[in-house]
Order: C-alpha cells, then structure tokens, then sequence
C-alpha cells in the first residue's frame, strides 16, 4: 500500500452526532452530559443547528441538531454517524438503511388510536361505509395497523395538530402518538387501541459503524453503562 | 417544457460523462491488466434465467416485458447471474480459472424518493476456478488496487462470512419459523431488536450472548480471535484470507465484519462491501458463490465482486475536496 493510506487519516474516528430537538432533546443531552461532554453550548443556543469542537468529550467531534424525523435521513445518508430518534420515527421509515444499536429506554410513549370519548364512528363506518378515515401524522404506522388487523382505512395525512381531525368530523379516529393522554383527553379523545410502544434509540450509518467502529463501540458501551 | 424520466434513471452530461469515462477507463485497465478480460451480455435476459441463478435477483428485476412469443424478460439485476450463463455456455471445454470483468449497467428496484438509482452502472470481476481463500484474495487485492489506481485513498473493504449466519442459527438450533426474522434482524443490525429474540428464543447466555454480539463484532483480525463455538469455523477461513491479504499487502484496508451479510442469496463463502469514509454508502460488494454455476450446469467455484461507479465517482470526488 502507498504511504498515503499508512498516515493517520482525519475524521476517521472522530464522531458526528444527531440530536433531536423537541421533546428527546433535554434527556439527551443530559445523557451526553452524563458520559462528560460538554453540551451547555448546545442547551444555550437554540437556533444554532451545528456545534463542533475537538472537546465535545465521547469521541464526538460534532453535534447537529434538528427535528427527530430527519435524523434517520442525515444518518442514512452519513450526514451524522450516529444519532437518537424515537422508534416512532423508524418505524415510520422502515425502508431507511440505518443499524439500532441501543434502546435509551427513554422519551417513553404509545402509538395509539384515539377517538371522541363516548362515539362509534369508526365502528361505524367500518360496519357501514366499509372504510374508517383516520388522520395521522404517521400514514406508514397506520396504514400497517389497519391492514394487520384486517380493516380498511382510509389515511388523511396532517401536519399539524391531529386532534382536531375527528372533531370537526374530518375523520372518524386519528392515529398518534401520548406520553401522558393529557392532550388528547384535553380534546375530548380517549385511547381505543394500542398500536406500538416506542421509547428513544440510538441509530448509526452502516459504514460509519464499521470504519469508526472503536469511537462507537466506547460511545455505546458507556451509554449502555449508565443504565436507562 | 419539462419532459419527465422514469424513477431512479437520469441523464449524465459532459463533465460529469467524462469523469465517468476516465473512472471506468482505469478500472477497466486495472482488470484487464490483471487477465480479467471484459465481456458483454445482453441487456435482457429470459425471467426463467435469473430465477434459476437466484430467485431473488429475478425478483430484484424492475423492468420486465413479453418478447414475440410471451416469453418474460426482464432487464438484468444484477451481472454476476448472466456470467453464471455465460460461463456454463460459452466455457464449457475451457480449463479453469477464467477471469472476466465487465462494466454495464443493472437495472434492480429501489424504494422511491431515497435518490437512488434504479439504473445503475457496475464496473465488476469474476474469477472462475479457483476455491476458498486464495480466489477471495485475489479478487479482494485487485478490487483494493484498482480503487488506488483510480485516485481513493481511505477506501476500505469490509470482509464477512455469508454462511455464517445461516450455520449459526442452525448451530444454535433456532426453530424454522423464526429464523427469518432473526436473519432480518441480523442484517439489518437492529440490535435492539435482536436482543429482545434471543431473549424469547431461551437460548443458553453463551449461546445469546454470542447471537448479539455477532453483528458488532467488526475490526482488524483481533476480532477473528473473538470468534468462538460454533462461528470459529467461518473465523479460521477468514484467518486463511487474512494471511493472504496480509502477504498481498491488502490487510491494513481490511476490516473484517462477522455480521455482513449480503442481500442476494447465492453468496456460500466470504462477502464483501466496500466503503470510503467520505461516502455513507457501500461502493459496492460480492463474494464467494460456488454453487451458481452448477445452477447452470458447471459446477466450479467462483468469487466476485462489483462497483458501483456512480458511487465510486463520488467517492472519489469528495476525496479530491478534502485533500
């Protein structure tokens, strides 16, 4: 082989990390900072997007931030070597080629479908019209329960808030995702079916995983280490 | 006026061709310069041909047709089948080894909207003959020097064993209805996933231990060591390989990965990716497949392996920007 390849090569080793914003961020980096990097730079700014620094700690070179449902797309693509989702978004975007290394245990919550309290529209229109109209901000989760269980829905996709849906008479249940119920009972729902659990996972680029593979084994060894 | 294409394909422009052209011409001068000879096959090939090769590169297919007679043809998936035919109908008296190389373009299915190809352009090597180690060797050396030849530097292959995980859960006799998503688990290195089967399956702590630690262990030859009980078969024939390459000069861009496991199906002996760092994509892979070409009639031991060129090219392009 020539000299080049036997010189230390940069970036080999040296970790880019995605990190949720939203409701993971907080825990996650609390778990960064429990492995000893520094993450007060990255609590402090919220509109920042990249923090980099040889002394991030944990082997970690670089911290991106954004919404959880582009950190599998960054990580597929080894935009980040590593980064933490929810479940909820993998099993969104089940054909995404990324390795889930650790469950964290967690940002625990339930995919659900929810429906007014006290009403039969979607028993209804299933009996009836033969297709339920569910609203989802996960058409992929939905559309694989209904079909597992054997009924046909129809899925309105909505981006915003899903609760809204069935009552203006839009759908007749929604499928989401409750931490605590809260919103949903707020909204006059209740919780019909439990479709998935989901907690927070660490996800890593398939090459990355193999050419960095001492930096992410010490990285997952210590979270593993500090328990969930 | 905006005139659509066909998912997965586009149009390649002079700049961009003529890098192409300069990519392929030194690959193809590398193979050739080692007595790998190029061949060229049709585009289309009869269904039935591919299936009898291997059902899921018939499967992979994503253009198919009726020719005169309503036979089914489909645009190739993959290159290695097509040798396969070739080689049991045009080498039939011929000694082996033989060694061919091609550089053509496979048409195989891809989930939409991920910006990947459907079509795609393969600069690929197979060495007909030669069994076990010193065949991968050859093939792995060649593949690593004619990368360097064509400008990457960080380039690495990755090397497993395609047999390993079938052997192991067979080994750790895992009942037939579960091992499809054990291999799925596998393969994909959903950890977690995996974890909680070995849980439910009631395998002995060495035995689930050894089933979780498989997809993560992945490294130099250290990790061949690391290998025990019923997977130190697959590790003494990568140690075979590994003396090879390390004699070829080839070892310190290896890193040998215990949980690869390749998509299609024909793979009996070692497999390989390959990757760049500056790339989140393997460049390309194969391996060992010694039982297709007795699919077709002559049975001889064979190994391979393709590049993806696009994927190279871009390799080799975010290599020049960093220096």
């Amino acid at each position: 082989m020539s000299a080049a390849s036997a010189a230390p090569e940069p970036g080999l080793g040296a970790l880019t990390l995605a990190v949720p914003r939203g409701a993971l961020f907080s825990e996650t980096l609390d778990r960064l900072d429990a492995l000893g990097m520094a993450t007060a730079e990255v609590r402090d700014n919220p509109r920042r997007l990249l923090f980099s620094g040889p002394d991030l700690g944990a082997g970690v070179e670089r911290i991106v931030t954004m919404r959880p449902s582009d950190v599998p797309t960054y990580v597929e693509h080894g935009a980040a070597d590593l980064g933490v989702t929810g479940k909820d978004v993998l099993l969104e975007a089940p054909s995404r080629e990324v390795y889930e290394l650790l469950d964290l245990g967690y940002g625990g919550c339930q995919m659900v479908v929810a429906a007014r309290t006290g009403d039969d529209a979607m028993e209804e229109s299933l009996r009836r019209l033969g297709v339920a109209r569910i609203a989802t901000k996960y058409p992929g989760i939905a559309t694989r329960h209904f079909a597992a269980t054997g009924r046909q829905a129809e899925i309105v996709e909505v981006k915003g808030s899903v609760e809204l849906a069935p009552l203006t008479g839009l759908v007749d249940a929604i499928v989401d995702l409750t931490a605590t119920g809260r919103t949903l009972v707020e909204n006059g729902l209740e919780v019909r079916e439990e479709i998935v659990g989901s907690t927070a996972r660490l996800i890593a680029n398939p090459v990355a995983h193999k050419l960095k593979a001492p930096a992410i084994d010490a990285l997952v060894t210590s979270l593993r280490g500090l328990g969930r | 006026m905006i005139h659509p294409l066909p998912p997965g394909t586009r149009d390649v422009l002079p700049t961009e061709m003529r890098e192409l052209r300069t990519l392929s011409d030194r690959l193809r001068v590398s193979f050739e310069g080692a007595g790998f000879g190029e061949v060229w096959t049709p585009l289309v090939e009869y269904e039935e041909t591919l299936r009898r090769g291997d059902d899921r590169a018939a499967r992979a297919g994503v253009y198919r047709m009726f020719d005169d007679r309503g036979r089914v043809l489909v645009l190739r998936s993959d290159m290695t089948v097509s040798i396969a035919r070739l080689v049991a109908t045009r080498y039939g008296g011929v000694q082996p080894p033989v060694r061919l190389s091609y550089l053509a373009h496979s048409y195989r299915a891809v989930e939409r909207g991920r910006g990947q190809a459907r079509e795609f352009l393969q600069g690929g090597l197979e060495l007909i003959g030669p069994a076990g180690a010193g065949g991968d060797a050859e093939v792995v050396s060649l593949v690593l020097a004619a990368l360097e030849e064509a400008g990457l530097r960080r380039h690495r292959i990755g090397v497993g064993d395609g047999s390993l995980v079938r052997g192991l859960l067979a080994e750790l006799e895992v009942p037939e209805d579960r091992r499809g998503t054990l291999l799925e688990h596998l393969s994909r290195r959903d950890l977690v996933a995996l974890e909680v089967d070995a849980e439910e399956l009631g395998l002995s702590p060495g035995a689930r231990d050894l089933l979780v630690a498989i997809p993560t262990l992945r490294g130099g030859p250290e990790v061949l060591d690391r290998a025990e009980g019923p997977v130190a078969r697959s590790a003494e024939g990568l140690k075979a390989l590994y003396e090879l390459l390390a004699a070829s000069g080839a070892a310190e861009r290896t890193i040998f990965d215990l949980g690869l496991v390749r998509e299609l199906g024909y793979y009996t002996g070692a497999v390989f990716e390959v990757y760049d760092p500056a790339v989140g994509f393997a460049l390309g892979g194969g391996g060992r497949y010694d039982e297709l070409l007795g699919r077709f009639g002559t049975p001889l031991p064979a190994c391979g392996i393709a590049l993806d060129i696009q994927r190279v090219h871009a390799a080799q392009a975010a290599e020049e920007r960093l220096g």
